[in-house]
């Protein structure tokens, strides 16, 4: 794990390299979400004073945009996709067999930060419907039953 | 002595999450333990279309393809085919119906009727080497276009080719080049539309992660035809494949000067930079969209002014659509009557679907416009599994609608389809069977539109919120005889008043199965059923007595506590405890629970 201090070196080096460019704030909160894993209070306080956006802009900016979370990542982050081909397919079910298992709902975080589940907009990898994502990794043509065992690897 | 072999496996997002990089790796072992490294490559390239038998690998000269491939099977395709020259033959494709094995992919009927044009390289070519491209005739176009073109000529070329934009729209491609090239101002953008946003479409994903460097080629063409001398590429954070193969083409491009200064040894100049979106679909409306790119949350703008008028930082903007712009080197190429010559007469050229859902063989496919719906589903896409009957096609995503079986010998043309109350759309094609329910499925759509309203005008927010209420209202068995037509008068207000297309277009799905389905629409509010089974709340699960073995499975699996019955007794379900999860349907061997 890397220190609070090398957490925000590095957010200054990213801020320093769009300064002064048009339309930098999405790209910047793209980075600095890859180096903090979410966007807190602090660290868009901290963007809006090096690109001199209103942290009001920033805050509109995180909140329009679903990928961008102000809300800490699990170490496993489960993914489960809803467009339309998984849905027909059973993505609902898929949800609620990972609720199940974890004691987790949509959006929640289990206790012990270990788990994360989502639901996402599709990924267009409807050939393998229903799938979800680990972490990123797409894991296809799943059933409740496969679920399950895929499950107990992470438990 | 083995023969010079290449192997070509995909590694688009399917086939990769169905482990086709570990099959590459295992391939890649195997030939270097037999120390044929110098007559065999392994050569991963963008998506062949056919997903749903991933894996899919094919092995030159002979043109062999194999499905399915599993790690355990590598050594045995090095060993057999690459050194023995026999096929594998349990690898092979074998058509579910006829049972037939078909070796090559112009034998199988989900490749023998397509004509590749945007997907011309896709599964043909190493998308992260520029050579392969170039090999491929690649960045000629573009050679040609800046050495013996004027702009105007280019744009000429590709009014005549009668291109029309792949993104939804249709709005005809020259015709966009024109208006920007004669919009006054010395500095204009060239945008690459790559936010495909609608779920079950993965046209430009594939396109991108297959052949970027067919994009890039094609947005300095049109750099060259309107004046720019930049081009953004808007993609899904979401696609993250394709964005790793965008950022090397691009630098590949620069490193062989065909982006930057001086191409082809002339004054032009053109760089392209990529800008990653961050999960709104609003951005795909292409005013959205530039405001997205200046840094502000993506909230649309009233046009005119047009994007080609006052775009980017109110300069004069090109927005294009990926499918649009990898059709134009082509083009070029070949010249626009060849192109011309494909479609119909207000169609031009082939599209790309996706075609997903209750279909045998998903995947990706392009077809000559005015190929008829049934062709699809029935020809390309090997009918609907498990017997089942077709019920409807959905096209446009959550902009476009149903379309009803009985109008399935519908030929697909940007007109046809909007009169037929849907739209071509970016290209997702979902079939529904009979297992779907339409009012779950337009519910499905106007969720999806709902939370994705940007919230700037009042007739998208506000009213998509209502008519997704009564839709929840009628899914749960409460409709009231007069909402569909409140329904009906909400969705036209919506559509007629809404500022961008998101809102323009937001209750077609709607309005569209209305149209064809009043009656299930009606079964539901009125009789209170849902004749599909989808809607929980409408549906009742009850144990079959005659079919019952009293086996206990269901009981053991309910989760609710809501199956009694003792052993060698039939079960019973308590209605007022059952959750409608349908776990017991599931679980029982002898099909005897139904909803």
């Amino acid at each position: 794990m890397e220190s609070h201090d090398e957490k925000l070196a590095k957010l200054d080096e990213v801020i320093s390299e769009f300064e002064g460019q048009p339309g930098a704030l999405i790209p910047v909160l793209h980075k600095a979400q890859q180096i903090y894993g979410y966007l807190p209070e602090e660290v868009q306080y901290h963007i809006s004073q090096g690109l001199r956006v209103p942290l009001a802009d920033v805050y509109g900016v995180v909140t329009f945009y679903s990928l961008f979370t102000m809300q800490p990542r699990g170490e496993y982050n489960f993914a489960v996709c809803m467009g339309t081909a998984c849905y027909v397919k059973g993505a609902g079910k898929l949800v609620d067999k990972i609720g199940n298992e974890i004691g987790i709902k949509i959006g929640e975080i289990s206790e012990d930060r270990k788990f994360r589940l989502e639901a996402t907009r599709c990924i267009g990898a409807c050939g393998m419907a229903p799938v979800l994502t680990i972490n990123e990794e797409v894991r296809g043509r799943l059933d409740a039953d496969q679920l399950g065992e895929l499950l107990d690897k992470y438990k | 002595m083995a023969q010079s072999s290449h192997i070509l496996i995909c590694r688009g997002t399917a086939c990769v999450s169905s482990e086709s990089r570990e099959v590459q790796n295992e391939l890649e072992t195997q030939i270097k333990r037999r120390g044929l490294e110098d007559q065999v490559r392994v050569v991963h390239t963008g998506c062949f279309g056919f997903c749903a038998r991933g894996p899919v690998m094919v092995v030159l000269p002979q043109g062999t393809l194999y499905c399915e491939v599993r790690v355990e099977d590598a050594g045995e395709i090095v060993e057999r085919h690459i050194l023995g020259g026999e096929i594998v033959e349990r690898l092979l494709y074998r058509d579910p119906k006829t049972e037939r094995i078909a070796e090559k992919m112009k034998d199988i009927d989900f490749f023998g009727k397509q004509v590749r044009i945007a997907l011309r390289n896709c599964g043909r070519i190493n998308p992260d080497d520029i050579d392969e491209y170039i090999a491929m005739d690649g960045y000629k176009a573009l050679g040609t276009v800046l050495t013996q073109h004027t702009p105007e000529e280019v744009i000429n070329i590709i009014k005549k080719s009668g291109l029309r934009g792949r993104g939804g729209g249709g709005f005809p491609t020259g015709l966009k080049w024109e208006l920007t090239r004669k919009s006054p101002g010395d500095v204009k953008y060239v945008i690459c539309n790559a936010d495909e946003g609608d779920p079950g479409a993965f046209m430009d994903r594939s396109i991108l992660e297959g052949d970027p460097h067919s994009v890039l080629e094609a947005m300095a063409i049109a750099g060259y035809a309107i004046g720019a001398g930049q081009g953004f590429i808007y993609v899904r954070a979401e696609y993250a494949i394709a964005v790793d193969r965008l950022t090397t083409a691009i630098k590949q491009a620069r490193e062989k000067g065909l982006l930057g200064n001086r191409l082809f040894e002339t004054g032009f100049e053109f760089d392209i930079d990529l800008r990653l979106g961050a999960g709104a679909f609003v951005c795909g409306e292409e005013t959205a969209l530039i405001t997205s790119i200046e840094g502000n949350r993506g909230e649309p703008r009233p046009r005119p002014p047009f994007p080609a008028q006052a775009g980017l930082w109110g300069r004069p903007t090109l927005i294009n659509n990926v499918e649009t712009l990898a059709n134009v080197p082509v083009i070029i190429l070949k010249g626009p009557e060849w192109f011309a010559g494909f479609g119909t007469e207000k169609s031009k050229g082939t599209k790309v679907f996706s075609i997903a859902g209750k279909i045998g063989n998903t995947g990706l496919i392009e077809v000559p416009m005015g190929i008829t719906l049934k062709q699809i589903i029935y020809d390309i896409g090997g009918g609907i599994p498990e017997g089942k009957e077709f019920k409807a096609a959905q096209t446009g995503g959550p902009s476009g609608g149903c379309i009803p079986s009985d109008l399935i010998d519908i030929s697909i043309e940007y007109d046809t389809l909007l009169e037929a109350g849907s739209m071509m759309g970016s290209g997702g094609l979902i079939i529904l069977d009979e297992n779907d329910c339409m009012v779950d499925i337009s519910k499905f759509y106007l969720e999806f539109t709902c939370d994705e309203s940007c919230g700037k005008c009042t007739p998208c927010r506000v009213g998509t919120k209502r008519m997704l209420e009564i839709l929840e209202r009628i899914t749960e068995g409460k409709g009231r005889a007069e909402d569909l037509d409140v329904l009906r008068e909400l969705g036209h207000g919506i559509k007629e008043t809404s500022l961008c297309g998101l809102g323009q277009s937001a209750p077609n799905p709607v309005l569209s199965t209305l149209r064809y389905f009043e009656d299930e629409y009606k079964a539901h509010v009125i009789d209170k059923v849902c004749p599909a089974g989808v809607c929980k709340k409408l549906s009742r699960i009850r144990i079959i007595p005659e079919e019952c073995k009293a086996c206990g499975a269901c009981a053991r699996v309910c989760p609710a506590g809501a199956i009694k019955g003792k052993p060698r007794e039939i079960h019973e379900i308590d209605p007022e405890k059952c959750i409608k999860c349908g776990e017991c349907i599931e679980k029982c061997c002898f099909k005897a629970i139904k909803r």
